[in-house]
């Protein structure tokens, strides 16, 4: 049925396991503390009305063993960039070096408390002051925010800093100008900042459509959200003159950096025009996704916006030592506790010192990866846009679609071919997209593979539909009814006596 | 460079392949004259040996070597290695988000198994797959109750941690949101009068935080009672998570708000750590984060799934219940591992301990003349006390003998200058906390 081949994967065993719930037994136990060295309390008396009696109902019981093998039997059911190429578009699942892992937990940073003294936090704050001038000599900036825990946050920070802006000259403006290509945090966000979203189109190459924009930018734009390359994949070729349009009108241009993996080493959104952007510490700079976080969002701005930052603020002393102002009359205040995720900051540091100015190299390979494919998979697959592309390539399923098989099905086959699905249906502007995002992390041989892969799902396409669109046939589970988990939700463990109460 | 899969030959052929005679081609779209012509003034390249290095120097500069009794949101607690050898398999590490469940179920049981644990935790009915941290969740929880209720006031107790508050404050200001801060009393817990004044049909939300920032013990029940009384919701935020072994679940609360920190996460100079948002089922529907449910394959077998997405931004885009992507997957199972580790007993033993020992720390340092407990509330390992000198001094005083001193409360409450809050956990021995004691005593006997 499939060309053994091509085939990278192979059928291995898979233990079954339940939840740890099911495997709990009272008695057992898989921690223990040291002894008690001062003297032992009575905890009901201590606190009275307040004291929970039972204890944690519902907390396993299990030994330690019990505990390594069910996590372990858990692990070997996901796929993993350890495992092999994860072409997730707008993702940039690079390789997460693992000496960033060593270095985050040494003694002396990953034990270190927020709250203690500036004098005896001078290493931390010299990571942080460095990481900071690295990610501002990569995007051309002038000042630099490390708090914001994700992208998402990274983009509700600029916003907040460009209406700071706005709101001292008068008037925080009404709305924010968004591309139909845009990530779904782009619009979701601008509401939270107070701002209507206005949708911009683009145009039949997959650009901002400029004279279209000339229309929508009017002093009621707070902003223009931009992801440069967009989503497509393309470099927005016109954006200094987008940055000209808005400027004009005293409206602000905001980069999403999500794929600054296009750009890094070889142009700067400082240069282009930029006036804030976030960057993801966990795209661009390999910290681990982790199944879905932590990440950082770093929010780099031009001058103008330097007053607005979020406290604190890291500044230099005399004699080169590291503090933290706090005082700092416009800043829009905090958008977390603490000072960010320093752990994953300090993976970002680790990457970027690895590479240092030979980062430009990742960037190529990243590009020249993605070409490759685009130059081999061009023909079997639609492409609706065909202006080059930088680090990413984005094709449709139109071809396939003939023959009842979309983005999904041939998503869902590629898994019996060893490889993690693309990135399905979106963007949105392209009806059944797949979009490809191979990374700087693939070799030669891994992205031959991932194109005979795809080459043959195409074959089965047109041949055996029912095969693709019934895949994947090789997982220790099939497709999920994603429909009933959805009407009937189960979002919990319950014990067996108590699930009639869970239907209520 | 070593992450790098290529030779030069092979970069030449698939240049080839392309089509294009150089790999500045490909960057064709760019406009000439904003292409870099210089390589970035970046330090490196560091081989890994010199990357150690690096962060081993840095490490130095930091304080180890001292004793801390710094908590107020970030603690030390025991975290057995089990815990990083689970996190450090590449399967977890370096998987995405489980949007395609058929190769991703290690991911998504143990999500299931996180919300699970919270919900027995809290004595809530649903948790999410996790937020950002304490601070955010606490946010996101107001901005939950404003959707449910339809109503833009909402009164924090002033016992909430300053930087919650502060970042609810960030949020807020644009969304319409008005925030008021609702005072503490002698005890050291909620100012339930001052809160019965302040409510009214207009309020969305009572936000407390229990044990408090002082870390008193709040009484949840009259506060959702005068809550509820007026129609608001009661958000309960929880920023030490450990005191939930010992302490009754906040059943009261319509939304639990907590920081998973103390749950196998070292303290991390503030990060990463974990936030959940735990509450009622009937509210589910405009809970922000994701969501992993319980379903069956083709073959009926049990799986799991990413669910009701249909509240997420990457589906509802302007009408999502947040803007929140990426949240703290890797964290949220540092705090599964750990908490399957600690067990139903674990988690009972180890919040006895910090109980016990902070109960000695403070009786120890009520002989000191003239130190006297700040507030009266029962606490769990953190406590306030006021001295009869500045807290600052104490605490420079403390730095010599390699102790990082409590807490300086003044910085945040005007009101509370001269008060400590100290925090001790089963980190601490009991020599160290005797030694903390003289080194206070000392400090206060120094002639000034």
């Amino acid at each position: 049925m499939m060309n053994e081949k091509i085939k990278k994967a192979s059928r291995h065993t898979n233990q079954n396991e339940g939840l740890i719930f099911e495997k709990s037994s009272p008695g057992k136990r898989a921690f223990e503390l040291p002894p008690l060295d001062v003297p032992a309390i009575d905890a009901s008396k201590a606190l009275g009305g307040f004291y929970r009696k039972e204890g944690v109902e519902g907390f396993p019981e299990v030994s330690e063993i019990e505990v390594i093998r069910h996590f372990t039997r858990l692990s070997t059911w996901n796929y993993a960039i350890d495992l092999g190429m994860y072409p997730l578009g707008s993702c940039t699942m690079k390789y997460n070096p693992r000496v960033n892992e060593y270095v985050a937990r040494l003694a002396g940073i990953a034990t270190e408390h927020p709250y203690q003294p500036q004098e005896l936090s001078q290493g931390c704050l010299r990571i942080l002051s460095l990481l900071e001038k690295c990610l501002l000599e990569i995007t051309g900036m002038d000042a630099i925010t490390l708090q914001p825990a994700a992208g998402a946050q990274g983009e509700l920070t600029g916003l907040l800093l460009i209406r700071a802006h706005h709101q001292k000259h008068g008037n925080p403006r009404k709305k924010v100008l968004i591309p139909d290509s845009a990530h779904g945090t782009n619009p979701a966000t601008a509401v939270i900042a107070g701002y209507e979203v206005e949708n911009i189109k683009s145009n039949a190459d997959g650009q901002v459509d400029i004279e279209h924009l000339r229309h929508q930018v009017t002093e009621d734009a707070a902003a223009l959200m931009l992801t440069n390359p967009s989503t497509l994949g393309i470099f927005e070729q016109q954006i200094p003159q987008i940055a000209e349009i808005l400027h004009a009108k005293g409206a602000l241009l905001y980069m999403d950096g999500a794929n600054m993996n296009a750009l890094t080493g070889v142009t700067r959104p400082g240069d282009l025009g930029v006036d804030v952007m976030h960057l993801n510490l966990h795209k661009t700079f390999s910290t681990p996704h982790g199944g879905g976080g932590p990440g950082a969002g770093p929010v780099a701005t031009k001058k103008i916006l330097e007053p607005f930052l979020p406290i604190p603020v890291l500044v230099e002393k005399e004699g080169g030592r590291l503090a933290l102002d706090f005082q700092r009359k416009e800043s829009i205040g905090r958008v977390r506790a603490f000072g960010g995720n320093f752990g994953v900051l300090v993976r970002a540091l680790a990457y970027i010192l690895a590479y240092g100015p030979g980062v430009r190299q990742a960037t190529e390979d990243a590009v020249l990866n993605a070409n490759y494919i685009r130059k081999h998979l061009e023909g079997t697959f639609d492409l609706p846009y065909t202006r080059p592309s930088m680090h990413e390539v984005v094709f449709s399923d139109a071809i396939q679609k003939k023959h009842g098989v979309n983005t999904m099905d041939i998503a869902k086959r590629l898994i019996d071919y060893g490889f993690h699905p693309y990135t399905t249906a979106f963007p949105l502007i392209v009806p059944g997209a797949l979009m490809i995002e191979p990374t700087e992390s693939e070799s030669k041989e891994e992205c031959d593979y991932f194109i005979d892969a795809m080459k043959s799902v195409a074959e089965e396409a047109e041949k055996n539909p029912e095969l693709v669109k019934s895949a994947p046939h090789t997982t220790r589970i099939r497709r999920l009814d994603e429909v009933g988990a959805a009407r009937k939700p189960i979002l919990r463990w319950r014990p067996a006596a108590k699930r009639g109460e869970a239907a209520d | 460079m070593r992450y790098l899969p290529k030779s030069t030959t092979e970069r030449e052929q698939m240049l080839a392949a392309i089509g294009v005679k150089s790999i500045e081609e490909l960057f064709s779209s760019i406009p000439e004259a904003y292409r870099l012509k210089n390589p970035l003034n970046l330090p490196g390249p560091l081989s890994e040996a010199e990357v150690i290095q690096y962060f081993q120097a840095r490490g130095a500069e930091n304080s180890t070597g001292y004793t801390s009794f710094l908590g107020a949101g970030v603690y030390s607690h025991f975290r057995s290695v089990v815990t990083d050898a689970i996190l450090q398999r590449g399967e977890f590490l370096t998987s995405y988000t489980p949007y395609q469940a058929e190769i991703a179920q290690g991911t998504l049981q143990a999500i299931f198994e996180f919300q699970t644990l919270m919900c027995e935790l809290t004595g809530q009915e649903v948790a999410n797959a996790s937020m950002y941290d304490g601070s955010t969740a606490t946010t996101e929880s107001v901005l939950m109750a404003e959707r449910l209720t339809g109503r833009q006031r909402v009164l924090v107790a002033r016992s909430l941690h300053p930087e919650y508050r502060e970042v609810l404050r960030t949020y807020a200001k644009n969304s319409g949101l008005k925030v008021e801060e609702i005072g503490f009393r002698s005890t050291g817990t909620l100012d339930l009068s001052g809160l019965k004044a302040a409510l009214r049909d207009d309020v969305c939300a009572v936000v407390i935080q229990s044990p408090n920032f002082f870390g008193a013990i709040e009484s949840l029940a009259p506060v959702a009672e005068a809550a509820h009384a007026a129609g608001a919701l009661l958000v309960v935020a929880v920023a030490e998570a450990l005191s939930l072994g010992l302490l009754k679940p906040p059943t009261e609360a319509d939304i639990v708000a907590m920081e998973g920190q103390s749950f196998g996460l070292a303290p991390s100079y503030g990060g990463p750590f974990v936030g959940v948002i735990a509450s009622r089922e009937k509210f589910v529907r405009q809970m922000p984060g994701r969501l992993t449910g319980q379903t069956i394959d083709q073959n009926g077998h049990r799986g799991f799934v990413l669910t009701l997405a249909t509240r997420e931004q990457h589906i509802r885009r302007e009408k999502a219940t947040s803007n929140i992507c990426t949240n703290q997957a890797l964290c949220a199972l540092a705090a599964t591992v750990h908490l399957t580790l600690l067990g139903k007993v674990g988690i009972r033993e180890m919040a006895e301990q910090n109980l016990a020992k902070a109960q000695f720390t403070l009786s120890e340092l009520e002989k000191i003349p003239g130190l006297k407990r700040s507030f009266t509330a029962p606490f769990f390992n953190e406590f306030a006390v006021e001295l009869p000198r500045s807290v600052k001094m104490v605490n420079t005083e403390l730095l010599r003998s390699k102790i990082v001193g409590p807490y300086v409360l003044g910085a945040a409450y005007p009101e509370l200058s001269k008060h400590a809050l100290v925090c001790v956990t089963e980190t601490t021995s009991r020599a160290q906390i005797e030694k903390f004691v003289a080194s206070v005593k000392a400090a206060l006997e120094s002639p000034l």
